[in-house]
């Protein structure tokens, strides 16, 4: 059976394999991309496929143990059945069963939203990954097995699908190949967001059958609860790793600026992706220098979990993401400070103020707000002395879903860039009708097995190819440096990613980075140059 | 009284409990995390990019401005025009356009023929020779009448064969969508020609809701006109159990979901409501959910000593 004939039924067959991905049949790259071809997905060692499930695509990047016998296959799919009795219980999924009731009972089957999914559409519209398909496989399960006479009506209905393990393992790959992006729920003519239910997905998984990616979970909101962040930086680390920076800024830039740490009279706290210190420290340096130069009060914190803003519950379990933004709260608390500015992270942004924002309950609601916001009031108020000369480069913008759709903040990181950068331009489409970076609900951090190869490949093409349209053939020439501003933390880590799986460094000189990075650039109390052009990272 | 009454009287009953059950069931359901998805409309001045309020410095200490008036206009232009499937999926608008205004019309037609019974068995006359507003419910009865019929009858043709024919749709039709379609198209159809052949005024079918409305006697024009009855009856019983009553779940799917930004504040309603659901107790059954704690135990234990256990 091809790719493109699948029903939903066809999940619970029993093929090694139900979709194979042709790197032939994936959408065109515009200019200079025209005769690229992808290479064929690397298939996994039969040791590998042994221990894992990779019968929906080859592909993987959450781990479904294969069971080896019978009654193991049956225990699976009870207990995946027990997982779906809760979510649709409100003691158990108080968080979201309104948006899940609704959801799963309203869709028309009218597919507006095949449209709008940028996943869908770049793997040359292989059908398991249709926003409608996997949505539709749940609702079937739901309709047959749950539903009272749900069997009886089942071929009237079309709840025409068999539970078996493949079901269950293809549908926890499946909810992986959606980045929660939200784009097909913003064009579904009902209301009906397939981000959701993919979400919900994970949930159980991961709430009844402790399935989850090992970078989300494991390494992602256990480390981070226990060691204080998901890149492993302890409070200790931490300190080290400042006085790094403080060094750096110094020499970079002739600045002497001291990290504050825990301050009790500051009016802000300022957190961090933890990622940035790593992967991206002129992004910490830049908020510093900026901080600094604008005369705040402000501080960040060196308590477990304070330094690092990631929550990467809020891409596949409740009851982690709560943890771990109870934890962020309690620190803002602890400081008294007056509000907590968010740094370039879309999901941190979310998981604090926009729905976690129920979370934050009492004494400890103290207001956040994104630093688009912060750094819009710090530039165009005057507080900086800018020469937009300075970033006199072709550039265009990045919106992070997370900053756009799901919270609306769109303006003010334009008009940060309208200010300081002449030769901003935006891509098509932007804004509120962004595409996600491909890297979305976690997939940047995930580079286990093939999975960075798909990423690249299929949910990072459409955005890629839309950072080539933002620039003239002329200015795409490698004789050119031009930036891609992403001001969050996981996106940027996906387009440095494409950026090396294309060779668009080489190729194009295509350069990529933060907001508060060509702030700075264009400070004039700060030597020029503070952007390294031929530094890739 | 007679079986078609008993039919109309038992589909509309059934239609309005199911429908009470439906509204019942989201509107109880527990106060949910933020999940807003921005264009929101009622964001004064910022509706039209799709921006919020979180895009004003310390947006806390300002005032809330919410554009009502915004608000209703996407509304309006939803239902009336469906805005969003003009823009996303052109040629489902093109059929379900005519099938929505059909329907509406439908609507205003069972309240006009209502309106008109009860008229009637008040003793007033509504007729093309009866007085002003005897003459106005006539007229508009007749125009509802026929224009829905037909357009709600084509609008569904048209969907059928969009259905039938799109090679991607048909992947995901299941029987009952065809039938859901048929069943407009049949009762379109049979009322159309069981009016225009038996009872081209509506005067029999006024006297028909006249009957239901006094309880009393009804006669029939004939055999079609019964079928139309009582296919009429058996749709009005049908929908509210399908998810064509999705008019209901779309005010809660834009009202309490898309576009439901209101931010928590201290000492609030919600706040003590979101308080109140975290005694709620845990059932999921992964280790790190801490089963048979409440939720407001199972996220706030110490994890390395919760791990360690
Ligand atoms: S989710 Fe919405 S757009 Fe997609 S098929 Fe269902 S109703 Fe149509
Ligand atoms: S949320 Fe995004 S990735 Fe997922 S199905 Fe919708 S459009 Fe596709
Ligand atoms: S990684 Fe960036 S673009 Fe992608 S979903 Fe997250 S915020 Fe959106």
């Amino acid at each position: 059976m091809s790719s493109h004939d699948l029903k939903p039924r066809d999940i619970s067959k029993k093929t090694d394999q139900l979709v194979h991905i042709d790197p032939a049949e994936l959408p065109k790259l515009p200019y200079p991309y025209d005769d690229w071809v992808d290479p064929v997905i690397e298939e996994l060692s039969e040791a590998k496929k042994k221990k894992r499930d990779v019968s929906l695509d080859g592909v993987t990047n959450v781990d479904v143990p294969v069971p080896e016998t019978d009654e193991e296959k049956e225990a699976l799919v009870a207990k995946f059945l027990d997982g779906l009795r809760k979510l649709l219980s409100k003691e158990n999924n108080w968080t979201f069963l309104q948006p899940l009731m609704l959801s799963l009972d309203n869709c028309v089957k009218c597919n507006t939203c095949s449209n709008a999914c940028p996943i869908y559409n770049e793997s040359g519209r292989i059908e398991a990954y249709r926003p409608l398909f996997r949505s539709d496989v749940l609702r079937r399960i739901v309709n047959k097995y749950l539903k009272p006479g749900g069997k009886l009506t089942a071929k009237f209905t079309g709840a025409d699908i068999d539970l078996n393990w493949e079901t269950v393992a293809r549908l926890a790959q499946m909810s992986y190949r959606c980045t929660l992006c939200r784009r097909c729920a913003q064009t579904c003519p009902m209301g009906v967001d397939n981000g959701l239910l993919s979400r919900e997905i994970r949930k159980l998984f991961s709430q009844e059958l402790g399935i989850a990616p090992q970078e989300l979970h494991a390494d992602g909101t256990i480390k981070q609860l226990e060691t204080g962040s998901s890149t492993g930086i302890t409070p200790f680390a931490l300190a080290d790793l400042m006085e790094f920076m403080e060094e750096d800024i110094t020499e970079r830039t002739g600045l002497n600026i001291k990290m504050p740490f825990d301050k009790s009279d500051a009016d802000i706290l300022l957190i961090h992706n933890a990622g940035e210190f790593l992967s991206w420290p002129e992004n910490i340096q830049a908020f510093a220098i900026i901080f600094e130069a604008a005369g705040l009060k402000w501080t960040m914190s060196s308590d477990l979990v304070g330094y690092d803003s990631v929550n990467y519950g809020l891409f596949y379990d409740d009851a982690q993401y709560v943890k771990v933004t109870l934890k962020h709260a309690d620190i803002a608390k602890k400081l008294g400070v007056k509000k907590v500015v968010l740094g370039e992270c879309g999901h941190a942004s979310k998981s604090m103020m926009a729905i976690g924002d129920r979370t934050w309950l009492s004494e400890s609601n103290i207001p956040r707000e994104s630093a688009m916001v912060t750094l819009k009031d710090i530039v165009l108020n005057g507080k900086l002395k800018i020469d937009p000369e300075r970033n006199n480069f072709p550039c265009t913008l990045h919106d992070p879903c997370n900053l756009t759709r799901a919270m609306g903040i769109i303006q003010p990181q334009r008009e940060v860039l309208r200010k300081i950068a002449p030769q901003f331009r935006e891509m098509t489409p932007h804004g509120v009708e962004n595409y996600c970076c491909g890297g979305g609900s976690g997939f940047a951090i995930m580079q286990s097995h093939n999975f960075p190869q798909w990423r690249n490949m299929i949910s990072g093409r459409r955005k890629f190819a839309q950072i080539l349209n933002a620039f003239t053939r002329e200015e795409i020439d490698p004789g050119v440096n031009k930036y891609v501003c992403a001001p969050c933390s996981n996106c940027k880590g996906q387009i440095r990613d494409m950026i090396n799986y294309y060779d668009a460094w080489e190729k194009c000189h295509l350069q990529y980075g933060g907001l508060v990075e060509m702030v700075v650039n264009g400070m004039t109390d700060v030597p020029e140059g503070f952007i390294e052009w031929d530094d890739f990272h | 009284m007679q079986a078609v009454q008993i039919i109309t009287y038992a589909s509309v009953g059934i239609a309005i409990i199911a429908m009470l059950v439906k509204v019942f069931r989201y509107a109880t359901a527990p106060e949910h995390m933020r999940w807003e998805l921005y264009p929101v409309p009622h964001e004064k001045g910022k509706a039209e990019y799709g921006g919020s309020y979180l895009e004003e410095l310390d947006w806390w200490t300002q005032e809330r401005h919410k554009d009502t008036f915004n608000e209703l206009k996407e509304m309006a232009s939803e239902i009336l025009l469906l805005k969003g499937v003009f823009h996303h999926n052109r040629t489902v608008w093109t059929w379900s356009l005519p099938f929505h205004g059909g329907l509406y019309l439908c609507v205003g037609w069972l309240v006009l023929l209502l309106i008109g019974g009860i008229m009637t068995a008040a003793g007033a006359a509504v007729g093309a020779g009866a007085g002003v507003i005897g003459q106005i419910v006539h007229y508009l009865t007749v125009f509802c009448g026929y224009a829905g019929l037909f357009l709600s009858g084509l609008g569904a043709l048209g969907l059928f064969f969009w259905r039938l024919t799109d090679s991607d749709q048909r992947k995901f039709n299941s029987p009952m969508e065809y039938f859901n379609l048929v069943f407009f198209v049949a009762v379109a159809v049979v009322g159309l020609i069981a009016h225009l052949t038996l009872d081209p005024s509506f005067t029999a079918l006024r006297a028909y809701v006249n009957s239901l409305v006094t309880a009393g006697a009804f006669n029939s024009p004939g055999m079609l006109f019964t079928v139309e009855l009582v296919l009429m009856s058996l749709l009005i019983m049908y929908i509210p159990l399908t998810r064509m009553s999705h008019f209901v779940a779309k005010y809660f799917l834009y009202h309490s979901v898309r576009w439901n930004d209101t931010p928590n504040e201290r000492g609030s309603k919600l706040e003590q409501r979101v308080l109140e659901l975290l005694q709620m107790k845990v059932g999921w059954s992964a280790p790190h959910m801490h089963p048979g704690k409440s939720w407001g135990e199972a996220v706030t234990m110490d994890e390395k000593e919760a791990n360690r256990e």
